[in-house]
């Protein structure tokens, strides 16, 4: 009877406690976060070449994965201190509500829904690309008209699963689409020949055509890029400093290339130079990496070990990379293109 | 004695109520009730103010936008205009259809099993115990992608396996000429229903006759005979109305004809095959649960060993196999739920493409858990009124 009328009345203090217990408060800055952890946790891409992907020796390469390291570049002081987590499409966004990852860095397209409905805020765009479409050569396909009747495999949760809808829909053309959330088991639902399509950003297709195809030859991508996919960087809203850092960070890696600065000459620069605007970006002339509460050699420290966006760009998708992939509109914007890195001033 | 009058009811020392053992009984109970209610509340309350001051979306007004994404296969018409819960629709039908077709299924090949199992035949008896060993010992999830991976490495279109006219099995699935529509075909479908009824109240009244005056009387193939004469005089009185939509090959795929995708039917073995090996070991064990002496006192009285499972061994052994096999029909219907892995567009497949596009994790989660709360306790409840007519009545 004793024990009875005391789990009892536990019962009664444990709702009272649960009852007295606010919601969680409003997270502390996320700098002091993530400087107390050592590490950023950095959602990226289960694996797409060119954006975010595990190497032979295990080390994550990709646009997505310098991006993640030059936000713990300026934050940490160490680009290497970052915490990849891949997730599939449908998993990213709860990840990042919940605080499972601090950055989502996979190429996430910035839309009006997602932006306002999911509570998130998006940095600047990392990479401009649209929809895109591979169909094996012997369809003799070459433009989006000619898939009537066709299926086609796409991953759910994709701002391309509702493109391809708006897009066949306005041609008023049929399609039927295989929707899987592995992004491996979808692209080998195509090679298997499941699908007569696949769909995904266009900049993903070259990558997956280069290194899953048995043999690449046979396999075509439409020359047209079909919406617009600007991808960029998210984080929850509410952490106002830490979403100017995002945003500054990807603006040095744009300046950098427009002034010249790679990781190749930064130390050279940083000697030699007499611009003041560069000057500022390398720390040199010091006051601007307080107002974001980093230190003056923030942007030094991102090109240093980053590189410029030329660097990211060529590393991942240039010359010096297997995918071979033109710039097209991720030019800077004195080349024609739409990267315009705003005054650090 | 003097135990006894401690647990009295009525008030002790000094009359508190507190020293009531029927007031505490209640008492606790409200205490109980309370508890629940304040930790649902605050649970609720707790995840309001989160999304709120993370500015999420909340609340259901997204099941009347437009969904904006297409979907597979679909048993209602369906269009990207449509809203996202028409989408779950959609996706709740796909679950229905994969989980009705997979619990008959499942039920003819354990049934069949079990009682291979107990065969005399030795090989046949060796064959089921292998499957039930090797079927069941493989996680449910992996026969599922096995099998897709067989459904989807056959041969493309145009190399369809084709064995006669009217079906192809390919890639893309398996595809069959129907007969097209038309409005004879309702009053067909009305007379099998009816030869449904007339078949089961047939089956009832033989049975009772039999056992009232003992006299046996073949119930099998009059059975089938209403069932399929019944809508087969329909369609011959009707004209016998007959043109075939025949699946034609366009550009890249058929046209036409029906289509089982390659996600159904591996979605549909997977779990028959998986579910059938436990639904195997129950009926064997019902079966084995009935005293020898029964089968032997059959056999002594000069029936045939058909006769001895069907009007003897059977009748017995289900009450002992239906209230587990109603735990696998419930597991089947929510292992269903792994089309999501290969692309089947069933209810989590549709509400995870829901979630993501609308960002309302907790609502979308919910609806799920909704939908295979109330499917489950459909099927309980069937299958307790079906164990209430099996069970031992004691007379």
């Amino acid at each position: 009877m004793k024990a009875l009328r005391r789990s009892g009345w536990l019962a009664v203090a444990a709702s009272v406690a649960f009852l007295s217990t606010p919601a969680v408060a409003a997270d502390g800055p996320m700098v002091t976060k993530i400087k107390q952890r050592g590490e950023l946790a950095c959602g990226v891409h289960t694996g797409r070449y060119g954006f975010a992907v595990a190497d032979s020796q295990g080390k994550w390469i990709g646009l997505d994965v310098d991006f993640c390291k030059a936000v713990a570049a300026a934050i940490l002081g160490d680009a290497n201190k970052v915490k990849y987590v891949p997730m599939s499409a449908v998993q990213r966004f709860p990840a990042l509500q919940s605080g499972e990852i601090d950055v989502l860095s996979r190429t996430t397209t910035v839309t009006l829904t997602r932006d306002v409905s999911l509570g998130l805020h998006f940095g600047p765009t990392t990479f401009y690309t649209g929809t895109g479409f591979m169909v094996r050569k012997t369809t003799k396909a070459t433009k989006l008209e000619q898939l009537a009747g066709a299926t086609v495999c796409v991953v759910p949760g994709s701002t391309t699963e509702k493109n391809i809808a708006a897009l066949f829909k306005a041609r008023k053309i049929k399609y039927t689409p295989v929707v899987i959330e592995s992004q491996k088991a979808m692209v080998g639902a195509y090679f298997s020949g499941r699908c007569d399509v696949m769909s995904m950003d266009h900049a993903g297709l070259p990558g997956h055509r280069r290194f899953d195809a048995k043999n690449p030859d046979e396999h075509f991508i439409f020359e047209e890029v079909y919406s617009k996919e600007p991808l960029a960087m998210a984080i929850r809203q509410g952490d106002d400093q830490f979403y100017d850092i995002i945003k500054w960070v990807t603006h040095v890696t744009f300046n950098a290339e427009e002034y010249d600065v790679h990781q190749a000459n930064v130390d050279e620069v940083l000697k030699t130079t007499t611009n003041p605007d560069v000057q500022r970006m390398l720390g040199k002339i010091g006051g601007l990496g307080k107002k974001l509460g980093l230190d003056d050699q923030w942007g030094y420290r991102i090109i240093k070990q980053v590189g410029s966006y030329k660097d990211i760009y060529d590393r991942n998708f240039g010359e010096k990379s297997p995918l071979k992939l033109p710039r097209g509109l991720n030019k800077q914007w004195t080349q024609g293109g739409l990267l315009y890195g705003y005054p650090i001033k | 004695m003097a135990q006894a009058e401690t647990f009295q009811d009525g008030p002790r020392r000094g009359g508190s109520l507190l020293y009531s053992t029927a007031f505490r009984g209640v008492a606790y109970q409200i205490l109980l009730a309370a508890g629940v209610i304040l930790v649902g509340y605050f649970l609720y309350s707790n995840v309001n103010q989160n999304l709120e001051r993370q500015s999420i979306a909340t609340g259901f007004r997204f099941l009347t936008e437009s969904a904006g994404f297409d979907i597979g296969e679909s048993l209602i018409p369906y269009d990207s205009n449509d809203s996202y819960g028409k989408a779950l629709v959609v996706g709740i039908l796909n679950t229905l259809l994969v989980s009705v077709f997979g619990v008959v299924l499942a039920t003819i090949l354990g049934g069949f099993m079990g009682i291979a199992r107990v065969s005399r035949n030795w090989l046949a008896a060796k064959l089921a115990s292998m499957y039930v060993e090797v079927m069941r010992n493989i996680p449910v999830v992996l026969h599922v992608i096995f099998w897709a991976a067989v459904f989807r490495n056959l041969p493309g279109p145009k190399e369809s396996i084709h064995p006669f006219e009217g079906l192809y099995f390919n890639n893309r699935g398996l595809i069959f000429a129907v007969p097209k529509a038309n409005p004879a075909y309702v009053w067909v479908g009305v007379a099998f229903l009816v030869g449904l009824v007339a078949a089961f109240l047939f089956v009832r009244w033989a049975d009772r006759r039999r056992e009232r005056t003992g006299k046996f009387m073949p119930t099998f193939w009059p059975a089938l005979a209403i069932m399929i004469g019944l809508p087969l005089v329909t369609w011959l009185v009707q004209g016998a109305p007959l043109v075939w939509d025949k699946p034609t090959f366009g550009a890249f795929n058929f046209s036409g004809g029906a289509v089982l995708t390659p996600e159904f039917i591996a979605l549909l073995v997977g779990i028959v095959v998986y579910t059938g090996a436990f639904i195997a070991e129950i009926v064997r064990a019902g079966i084995q649960s009935v005293p020898r002496g029964q089968i032997e006192a059959a056999r002594s009285l000069g029936l045939r060993s058909g006769f001895v499972m069907r009007y003897v061994t059977l009748p017995q052994a289900l009450r002992v196999i239906v209230p587990p096999t109603t735990s696998q029909y419930l597991s089947l219907a929510k292992n269903s739920s792994l089309g999501v892995f290969i692309g089947y567009p069933e209810l989590v497949n549709v509400a995870n493409t829901t979630l993501n596009q609308t960002g309302q994790a907790v609502e979308a989660v919910g609806i799920m858990m909704t939908v295979y709360l109330l499917m489950s306790l459909t099927i309980s409840i069937i299958m307790n009124l079906y164990n209430r007519k099996t069970i031992i009545r004691e007379r």
